[in-house]
């Protein structure tokens, strides 16, 4: 494998052993990655797209070396993760969104000096990188604050600075705007964007379950569910698989007889939700044309049309075409957007 | 060689950096006042009066309040040290410490030694008002050998505490209460309060895998070269303590990598609430 590469995986896989439950004589196992192969190009901000359980956090801590693989190996900037974790773990770092880091009882700024240390930086060096990122991130006037007094968006934002204090090559962030407000998420992904284009080298891998912030942000997406990655390519790319089809929104009054739209001709998926009291139902068609179809069958039901909307395919919808289902039930927040 | 002035520079930052939080945290933190420097004095002082009562020679007192300044040592181990990589993994801190490109060994040496330094205000607190309180003297002949003595004795203690912490990791809860059941048992067998050799020679041998056995009796006998209330001759005692302190940073080191071994292997041990 060449050294182009920052992330290179070939048959990646993970299998968990299960705690035994009672009464259980075999041992129960999980699989969560799967045959996973991937490049990662030096440079390149790439985003892993995926629902929760998909796999993305076990893909991460296998590349941080946090965790064995149980099948086929992965080299990072070049150097093999299990044969020499060390010397990987001098180029990278990660941010896990959701968390904190380091001790209540230490100031923001001391908390950071810490962590710098064990990446051996000299006092000056970690000065100079503190201040940077706690202004990148807003903590300058908190520098001196315990952490134990910051609120818990503060506490993911420093940890959020620690993250860069090594000058990383390698940055894993795994689903870094997680529970953050629509204000700082924004902060935070400007940063991570600028970081990577202005910075030759660096690359980034991203994990998250907001469509929007891989489709923004990444050069590169992969889109993994079930610890499978189903597709791999520029987000205006995976979306141009869905260029002919025709994706509607429709809302109704609550209709029941529902599964009937999959079996009309014409309808490659289709997904439905119910929301607070009308029911929302999401197609791809192959043409315009089936909306008809639907529409009818529809007011069959004794539905009523509440709205009707055309859409241009995001992400989710390649999601939905790849695997017949949608992001599971959690609200994608669409407030990320612009 | 380059390779070698590097990992040494992250090797000595990171015991710097790891022990910093420990030092500065654990004084920021005001509660110690009470229950590291009050409670072992009252525990002292109790036992003073009890010698007092039984008219015991007047060295028994410079002995227990000894006794009490050790004992913030061996709270600091069960609790502190013992307890800190179960702590690291619940507060996420572990995981980032295991991708740095650092000793692993470095960040326990930073723990305990920022805990070392803690505690010893603490000790000395305890030393310099029960022997205020109580009119201590001592009649120190060999200051050297007693340096010794208690240099040796942390090292081994904080080694046993390192050995725990890999322990307390895989655990988990269940390590509290094996720590509660040690805490006071040793108290007794390590003879904070009383001459070891009182419990009969196979018990105190047993009790001597505990460091602080021998430190105490050996620094007592130090301070008190005329009293007569030793348990093994002095130099036996410090040859033990050596011994003890090589064993248990080894096999602490071993722990340690066998238990990032296990954690990478089973994907659990840094996994929170797991
Ligand atoms: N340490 C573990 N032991 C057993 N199962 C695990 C462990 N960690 C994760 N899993 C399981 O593996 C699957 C993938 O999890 P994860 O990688 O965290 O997914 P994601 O980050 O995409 O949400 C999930 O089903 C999860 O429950
Ligand atoms: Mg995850």
């Amino acid at each position: 494998m060449s050294q182009r590469f920052a992330i290179q995986t070939e048959g990646l896989g993970r299998v968990y052993q299960l705690k035994r439950k009672r009464g259980e004589t075999a041992p129960k196992t999980l699989v969560a990655l799967e045959g996973v192969d991937s490049e990662v190009k030096q440079g390149e901000l790439f985003g892993l797209l995926g629902p929760n359980g998909a796999g993305k956090t076990t893909l991460i801590k296998i590349l941080t070396t946090l965790l064995l693989p149980t099948s086929g190996r992965a080299l990072v900037d070049g150097i093999d993760i299990v044969q020499d974790p060390q010397e990987v773990r001098r180029r990278i770092n990660m941010v896990s969104g959701g968390e904190t880091c380091g001790y209540g009882l230490l100031t923001v700024e001391e908390n950071l000096w810490m962590f710098t240390q064990f990446y051996g930086l000299t006092d000056r060096v970690a000065r100079e990188r503190i201040n940077e990122m706690l202004e990148v991130v807003g903590l300058s006037d908190r520098r001196k604050t315990k952490s134990h007094f910051l609120s818990t968006g503060m506490k993911q934002k420093m940890n959020f600075a620690r993250g860069f204090l090594n000058d990383p090559q390698i940055l894993f962030l795994d689903e870094p705007t997680l529970g953050l407000d629509v204000q700082t998420s924004r902060v935070l992904r400007d940063f991570v964007k600028r970081w990577v284009r202005e910075r030759p080298g660096k690359t980034l891998l991203l994990t998250t379950h907001y469509m929007a912030e891989a489709d923004e942000l990444c050069d590169r997406v992969a889109i993994i569910d079930k610890g499978k990655i189903l597709a791999c390519d520029t987000p205006a790319n995976l979306k141009r698989r869905l260029q002919r089809a025709s994706i509607f929104k429709l809302q109704t009054t609550p209709l029941e007889m529902s599964n009937r739209f999959s079996d009309l001709p014409g309808v490659s998926k289709f997904i439905e939700h119910q929301r607070n009291g009308h029911t929302e139902l999401n197609f791809i068609l192959e043409n315009e044309n089936v909306l008809v179809k639907i529409l009818d069958a529809v007011q069959a039901g004794g539905g009523h049309l509440l709205s009707l909307e055309k859409r241009e395919p995001t992400l989710e919808d390649v999601f939905i075409d790849l695997v017949g289902r949608g992001f599971g039930d959690e609200e994608t927040p669409l407030e990320v957007e612009k | 060689m380059k390779n070698f002035r590097r990992d040494l520079n992250i090797f000595l930052r990171t015991v710097r950096g790891r022990s910093y939080p420990r030092l500065i945290g654990m004084q920021r933190e005001k509660s110690w006042i009470f229950f590291d420097t009050f409670l072992p004095l009252l525990a002292t002082t109790a036992y003073v009066f009890i010698y007092r009562a039984l008219n015991a020679p007047p060295e028994f007192t410079g002995f227990v309040v000894l006794g009490g300044a050790m004992t913030a040592y061996w709270l600091n181990v069960l609790w502190s040290m013992a307890t800190q990589l179960y702590w690291e993994k619940e507060t996420g801190n572990l995981s980032l410490y295991l991708i740095a490109p650092t000793s692993r060994m470095a960040i326990l040496l930073g723990m305990a030694l920022g805990g070392m330094a803690a505690t010893t205000l603490r000790a000395v607190t305890v030393l310099l008002l029960g022997s205020l309180l109580f009119d201590v003297t001592f009649s120190v002949e060999n200051w050297g050998a007693l340096l010794l003595v208690f240099v040796l004795t942390l090292v081994a203690l904080y080694g046993l505490g390192m050995i725990f912490a890999s322990l307390f990791l895989l655990w988990g809860r269940e390590a509290w209460h094996l720590a509660q059941l040690f805490q006071e048992p040793v108290f007794l067998i390590s003879g904070f309060y009383f001459p070891v050799r009182n419990l009969g020679f196979w018990v105190s041998i047993g009790a001597s895998i505990i460091p602080i056995t021998f430190g105490l009796d050996a620094m007592r006998q130090l301070l008190y070269p005329q009293a007569q209330w030793g348990f093994l001759d002095v130099n036996i005692e410090i040859a033990v303590l050596a011994l003890l302190s090589v064993l248990f940073l080894v096999l602490a080191h071993r722990m340690l990598l066998w238990m990032e071994t296990l954690a990478r292997r089973e994907g659990r041990l840094t996994v929170r609430g797991q």
